[in-house]
């Protein structure tokens, strides 16, 4: 980002921040969390074979591809 | 107007059913409506002509029926389609072509519906109005200098002026809810786990909800019923029977049932109009043999807050995905450049504002030293405001309230504004916290000449129930009927 997109981004993340923040007015201690509206846990589905996407159909939308893998840039500082 | 376009997916599909009109006939009629009209509107980001009239065949080769076989649809562009362009409304997703179908469009093409092409939408289904699309904005058909709406503004632009019957929506905070109100349509976000995500390009993964968009709410019930149901595919989909929600809508009848007026959700902020309409609509339930009681729900005060530290933490992880390796964009690939400077350029490249200030956002929620303040807090007030509702559900079968505190907004009003943007879901992001249902059917238009929603909420998987509410208000006012007071395109 450039720093005139920063220093926009920061003053509306302040504000943003500044009205999320009354979230800690109300919940105490003993208020448990809820990160799902459905109880649910250790949901499996049957262990069937199914047919799966080929490597073509995979590689039909990658940016780059080479000898039936993803091609992507350098991940190591070093020269190879 | 041609009588293909203003007829209902019920009358439709019968008219189909008995040969009287060919599906092919009914595909066309509404591409020609879109070539003529979408150029106003912009509801579509992308028409698949051939891909409907193909499956109109079918359905005019009797290889598939149901009740809403050769019924054209609008579908959200956040739902993936095998070999039909996707974005999501995203630079990062221009030109991607998924290898697989949503689960419900699987089951939207075995029951005969007709896609015609994918719909506009705020960026990765964050914002109210579209104008956070990276392909620009939709425009309300009630007034072409107003929003439809959003996120799915594109999905309800185009049943309110006639492009399609049907459209899919998601809802994370209101988005089918919140575009149906503000022109004149219904929106229906269905119990959370009622209808598969599988395919649902995720933004906040536990309020991610699709649902019907609709002219009348029994065709959202139709709609319902075809996209509902349990999926292997969505380890968060509930394994139990859509509830009888067409039932419920032809039955149209509240008799006996106990309606609670939520009285947080009034007062300064809201236009007098929609105030006035909501009112009618309340009135009208009691005369129509409903009782009325006003609910406190005192926690809905700190949805909103609470909303905008879940929405954007969960959706900061789910983006992450956006990596230029595998799919979608990849920007500065110069043979020097590292995967890290490639995957950063792309990012900036490929997001717009919004999903930069919601990442950013969600980023700090989560991180250490800041993540019981914020995130862990927002978890606890998501407590409060289901205990809420399920206070109030002992005492009353719905919950109603005005599904936006205004109308209508014109475009640019609030896209430099988060926080006035963000207001627009006031009232609908408690049901998705909780992950119950809610509705909005019209109940008529404000002082402006614009329409107003109301909104019903149900408890978990008692969907049935917003039905036959919305039902009753809509026959009751007539307002099935409401659009034919939009400006004709």
């Amino acid at each position: 980002m450039t720093d005139d997109e920063l220093d926009h981004l920061a003053q509306q993340l302040d504000v943003i921040l500044g009205a999320v923040a009354r979230v800690q007015e109300v919940a105490a201690a003993d208020i448990p969390p809820t990160s799902h509206s459905v109880p649910m846990s250790n949901v499996y589905r049957p262990d069937e074979l199914v047919p799966s996407l080929g490597a073509d159909a995979a590689l039909a939308a990658a940016p780059a591809a080479e000898d039936g893998r993803f091609r992507v840039p350098r991940i190591l500082d070093e020269e190879a | 107007m041609n009588e293909l376009l203003t007829a209902t997916a019920t009358e439709l599909a019968a008219k189909i059913a008995a040969r009287e009109v060919s599906a092919v006939e009914v595909a066309q009629a509404h591409l020609d409506r879109i070539a003529e009209v979408d150029e106003k509107v912009h509801a579509f980001l992308h028409v698949d002509a051939d891909g409907a009239l193909a499956q109109a065949r079918r359905v005019d080769a009797g290889e598939v029926t149901g009740p809403l076989a050769g019924v054209p649809l609008a579908l959200k562009d956040v739902i993936v389609t095998k070999g039909v362009p996707t974005t999501a409304g995203s630079r990062i997703l221009e030109g991607w072509i998924p290898p697989y179908d949503a689960t419900i469009v699987e089951r939207m093409r075995a029951a005969g519906i007709v896609v015609l092409g994918k719909t506009n939408m705020d960026e990765f289904a964050m914002g109210s109005s579209t104008e956070h699309s990276a392909y620009g904005p939709s425009r309300n058909p009630w007034d072409l200098t107003r929003t439809p709406g959003g996120s799915g503004g594109g999905s309800s632009a185009a049943v309110a002026s006639y492009q399609a019957p049907l459209g899919i929506g998601t809802d994370t905070g209101g988005s089918i809810r919140q575009p149906a109100a503000v022109t004149g349509t219904v929106g229906a976000k269905p119990t959370y786990g009622g209808v598969s995500r599988y395919g649902l390009i995720a933004f906040s993964s536990s309020l991610d909800q699709a649902g019907p968009c609709a002219r009348t709410v029994l065709d959202a019930a139709l709609l319902h019923e075809v996209i509902g149901g349990h999926d292997p595919r969505d380890s968060t989909s509930i394994d139990a029977p859509v509830p009888p929600v067409v039932e419920a809508a032809r039955q149209a009848d509240v008799t006996g049932l106990r309606v609670g007026v939520v009285s947080q959700f009034k007062g300064d902020g809201y236009q007098p109009g929609v105030l006035a309409r909501f009112d009618e609509s309340v009135a009208l339930l009691e005369k129509l043999g409903a009782t009325v009681e006003e609910v406190s729900c005192p926690h809905f005060d700190y949805a909103l807050p609470a909303y905008y530290l879940i929405a954007p933490s969960e959706a900061s992880s789910n983006l992450a995905r956006y990596d230029a390796m595998r799919y979608g964009l990849r920007v500065g690939d110069d043979g020097e450049a590292s995967a890290e400077e490639v995957m950063a350029a792309t990012r900036d490249a490929g997001f717009g504002a919004e999903v930069k200030r919601r990442i950013i956002l969600g980023t700090y929620a989560l991180s250490a030293g800041y993540y019981d303040a914020y995130y862990g807090q927002a978890q606890k007030v998501r407590t409060l405001i289901s205990r809420d509702f399920a206070a109030a559900f002992e005492r009353v079968d719905v919950l109603l309230s005005p599904t936006t505190p205004t109308t209508a907004f014109t475009l640019g009003e609030r896209v430099d504004d988060p926080m006035a943007m963000y207001l627009a879901d006031l009232c609908t992001i408690p049901s998705n916290l909780y992950g119950g249902p809610g509705l909005s059917v019209p109940c008529g238009l404000s002082d402006d000449g614009l329409p107003v929603g109301l909104q019903v909420m149900a408890p978990v998987q008692a969907d049935d129930r917003m039905y036959r509410i919305a039902a009753a208000v809509e026959a009751a006012l007539g307002t099935d009927k409401l659009l034919e007071n939009a400006p004709r395109l």
